[in-house]
């Protein structure tokens, strides 16, 4: 399994059967209820916001919603939200620091929407905006890409004290299709694009991006979608208990410290 | 016009950047010695360069505010010999072993003359100090990779600790995707300086500059506790033709300008190149900055 490449490992991600956050949401935690919306314009289905038990403790999940179905798909936007859900997670993560309830946010969406409403109303700052407000937020805050990071769309639900990443999982600052047509003219060398980009977990962790890998099944989490969940919530209930107890202060300039050593140049 | 040569012309619609009413037909096609014309890329009037830059880069007839060196940014902004830069000594390494990565870095950087995209420093603007940052378009679109993103942060960080604003020209094709997942860290690592910053009851002034896009406007040119922008400039978060490639429609001209977004409510003011400094100027002292020194007005100031 470890010596697959960027593009075999893309080809799992999209396997349709690939569990999502609506199969793993229910296997991972107890008494899970959704809120809804953002209390400014409305609500996003490509983001489930809502608290549930992880073992004992009580959390917020904050997760990006792919369907299996063209109609799921078009209910959650192929996972691709709108500034609105950017702004519900904010609010929700910002209930949870009140609460004192850890933050887990479940990754998995192709990027943030890019189109006419979205930028009327400011993709870019509420993406801005979770970046700054996650980065001080007082609460421990625990991020797992389960198949696609999508850049800015991923990143606003990933500053966080952790960051971990199914094995198969990929995250990346341009999609390998753009960053081809960009490169090449051409978005069908997406998958010498993809090794270019250096995108699995293996290579997150080499650049201190990935604190966690979590092994899927041989094959895919697709394979055995029980197994891969048991997995997550012994790596969630491990990094919640660990961080819980470290001092909200020491936890805050942890994670800023954790992004702010992340750059390669000389001096 | 058989299907196929509609199909065309649409097609070359498309990928037309100007987005002007003047007669573009027609002048399209001509050839403009650089140093001698400036054709606005606005409304495709043309103008001689004289002129043009007499008038601090600034269309004459459209008010499209246009793309500035670091250097003449600099010169129009800062009180003449107050500019202290910092951090010119940091190369970015190749994070991913990007193909003739730092062969390009390097030509941008003897082209523009200075280490990456961004200057910063400290300066003051009509005697009140600040922390600037400056990014130039010319270099690499002013992409944030490591050492962009690195020089933000460090200027932040020294604004914190002396208790100085900042003021940030913004302008940026995005994040440098040649630096792979490290550019896109260091959208998380300037917006978490930016925080600490506020935080501790810093001012921070962002001033949208022709093209402010993609990662940088969803980190830190989108968190100023002031949100200025030049007229007739580029604002947006996804480019225009990824959003028309993906809505299968045409953009109306004026979308993602500054105007645009001061209607959608990101931008406080939109603020004229001539007055930019008593604006900047008149922010800091309503802040209770101290005047620290007289300033005699830089050129072409109003």
């Amino acid at each position: 399994m470890n010596n697959l490449s960027a593009w075999e490992r893309m080809e799992i991600v999209h396997n349709k059967n690939r569990p999502t956050v609506n199969d793993y949401i229910p296997a991972i935690f107890t008494r899970f209820m959704e809120f809804h919306g953002d209390r400014l314009f409305g609500d996003d289905a490509a983001i489930i916001g809502g608290i549930g038990f992880l073992s004992d403790v009580p959390v917020t999940v904050l997760a990006q919603v792919k369907g299996k179905t063209l109609d799921e798909n078009r209910r959650t936007n192929f996972s691709m939200p709108h500034p609105e859900g950017y702004r519900k997670a904010l609010r929700l993560a910002r209930q949870a620091e009140k609460f004192r309830r850890p933050v887990i946010c479940l990754v998995d969406t192709p990027g943030a929407y890019c189109g006419i409403e979205a930028e009327k109303r400011g993709q870019g700052e509420a993406i801005a905006k979770n970046l700054a407000e996650f980065m001080t937020l007082k609460t421990p805050v625990i991020s797992v890409v389960l198949g696609e990071g999508g850049s800015g769309g991923a990143l606003a639900l990933a500053v966080c004290d952790e960051l971990a990443m199914l094995s198969n999982a990929t995250y990346s600052v341009i999609s390998p299709r753009g960053a081809a047509s960009i490169l090449w003219k051409d978005g069908s060398k997406e998958k010498e694009a993809s090794e270019l980009l250096k995108i699995t977990a293996e290579d997150l962790s080499r650049f201190g991006v990935c604190d966690k890998i979590i092994q899927e099944p041989d094959g895919g989490a697709q394979t055995n979608p029980e197994q891969t969940a048991d997995s997550i919530y012994e790596y969630l209930v491990d990094a919640v208990a660990r961080l819980k107890t470290v001092p909200t202060d020491k936890l805050t300039e942890n994670r800023y410290k954790k992004f702010r050593k992340i750059g390669m140049f000389t001096e | 016009m058989d299907i196929e040569e509609l199909f065309k012309v649409v097609k070359a619609r498309f990928t037309d950047d100007s987005h002007g009413t003047a007669d573009k037909n027609e002048i399209r096609d001509v050839e403009i010695p650089q140093d001698l014309l400036f054709k606005c890329p606005r409304c495709s009037n043309v103008f001689y360069n004289e002129e043009f830059v007499n008038n601090k880069k600034v269309c004459p007839k459209c008010n499209y505010h246009a793309r500035l060196t670091w250097q003449e940014r600099l010169e129009m902004t800062a009180d003449e010999g107050s500019f202290i830069p910092f951090d010119e000594n940091l190369h970015s390494l190749n994070p991913i072993g990007f193909p003739r990565y730092e062969e390009k870095v390097h030509k941008c950087a003897a082209d523009c003359n200075t280490n990456e995209a961004i200057v910063t420093g400290e300066c003051t603007i009509r005697g009140y100090r600040c922390v600037i940052g400056i990014m130039d378009s010319h270099f690499m679109m002013a992409s944030m990779g490591s050492v962009v993103g690195e020089k933000i942060t460090r200027a932040f960080e020294y604004a914190t600790e002396k208790k100085l604003p900042v003021i940030m020209f913004t302008a940026s094709g995005g994040a440098r995707m040649q630096e792979g997942i490290v550019s896109l860290m260091q959208m998380a690592k300037t917006s978490g300086a930016v925080k600490l910053h506020s935080d501790a009851g810093g001012l921070y002034i962002a001033v949208m500059t022709d093209p402010t896009t993609g990662g940088v406007t969803a980190s830190f040119a989108s968190l100023g506790d002031i949100t200025i922008a030049e007229p007739k400039v580029l604002i947006g978060f996804a480019g225009r033709r990824v959003i028309e490639d993906t809505i299968r429609q045409r953009l109306p001209d004026d979308f993602q300008s500054a105007e645009f977004q001061q209607d959608c409510g990101f931008v406080d003011m939109i603020v004229e190149r001539g007055m930019m400094r008593k604006r900047l100027s008149n922010i800091l002292k309503l802040h209770g900055f101290p005047k620290e020194r007289g300033s005699k007005p830089v050129k072409n100031e109003e």
